[in-house]
């Protein structure tokens, strides 16, 4: 199926976990946060949520700013 | 002389210097500026993790010494600073938020409507909400009331490094609410923090004043003393301001030099 990860487009099986997609992309997890399709994950459920053709999946961490 | 620490929703703070994270030549430069200006509170973006994931930020902030805040900077509504807020303290960032509501481009003036509705729903989901606002008493104490721990007048506009354009503002804010006032914002260098403090101010926000100066860490001790010696200024009670001299000396017991 196809999502998109941080706006780019992404090629990834059926049925991937948030948890999943994490841990393929290599993701440190301190300090990191997920939004799926707007809705902000809570990391206890990383592993439940299963990720949809078509989803957008945001993932962040701090960055310098003021 | 004794005073009194900064209060933000109960955590307490002895530093009233905020400093920020971004624009600094080198991650290197920044934590040794941190370490120059004392602060204890350091704010952070929230931004898309590069991928793959390399250094952090967080390499060069010693967590356990700082607290972070988390701003909503680039959020132009509500509903996108409200899920930068629940981003932010799902990334273990804490409860303590920066909250920006930007209104326009240009000036990076805040919209004080969505920031009055973005700092309703927070305060109300727990977050302690530092709202930016203007320099706008009435505002103030709008968000005072929608549960604000403190207010964040704008000095100048972000980045302007203009100081403080409108005093007579500030003081009114200071007047009209009871929540600390940090001006956040528009400050140039030293003298503008020491006039934000010396108006009473309980603290300053800054960030391109200290990282965007020639000697970043020069300027963040320079901050430092600004801020404790308006702060010093302002409890130890100014004099009033007179047009015409008063000698300082005693006008008796002068010499007789007539001949």
């Amino acid at each position: 199926m196809k999502i998109s990860v941080n706006g780019k487009p992404m090629e990834v099986e059926a049925g991937l976990s948030v948890e999943g997609l994490l841990t393929l992309l290599n993701v440190k997890r301190e300090f990191t946060a997920v939004a799926v399709n707007r809705d902000v994950i809570r990391r206890a459920d990383y592993a439940a949520v299963r990720l949809s053709d078509g989803d957008k999946v945001e993932i962040v961490r701090p960055m310098g700013g003021g | 002389m004794y005073d009194t620490n900064l209060v933000l929703g109960g955590k307490e703070f002895t530093s009233r210097l905020i400093v920020g994270t971004g624009k600094y030549s080198s991650m290197e430069t920044m934590r040794e500026a941190h370490e120059a200006a004392g602060s204890e509170i350091i704010t952070v973006a929230v931004r898309r993790v590069s991928l793959p994931s390399g250094e952090s930020i967080l390499d060069y902030i010693d967590t356990k010494r700082y607290t972070l805040l988390p701003n909503t900077a680039g959020c132009y509504t509500a509903d996108e600073a409200i899920r930068t807020c629940y981003l932010a303290r799902e990334a273990g960032l804490g409860d303590l938020v920066k909250l920006e509501v930007i209104g326009d481009q240009r000036t990076l003036f805040p919209d004080v409507m969505g920031l009055l509705e973005a700092t309703q729903t927070l305060a109300r989901e727990g977050f302690i909400v530092m709202p930016y606002t203007n320099d706008d008493p009435v505002m103030a104490r709008k968000l005072q009331d929608a549960g604000a721990a403190c207010v964040m007048p704008l000095g100048a506009p972000i980045g302007s490094g203009l100081g403080i354009r409108n005093p007579y503002n500030i003081k009114i804010v200071l007047e009209s609410v009871t929540v600390p006032v940090i001006v956040d914002a528009g400050v140039g260098t030293a003298s503008d923090a020491a006039i934000a403090m010396e108006l009473g101010c309980d603290g300053v926000l800054m960030n391109t004043a200290i990282a965007g100066a020639q000697d970043a860490v020069a300027m963040a001790r320079a901050m430092k003393l600004a801020v404790e010696a308006g702060r010093l200024a302002y409890k130890a009670g100014r004099i009033g301001k007179k047009l015409y001299a008063t000698a300082s000396s005693p006008l008796e017991g002068l010499p007789d030099w007539t001949s």
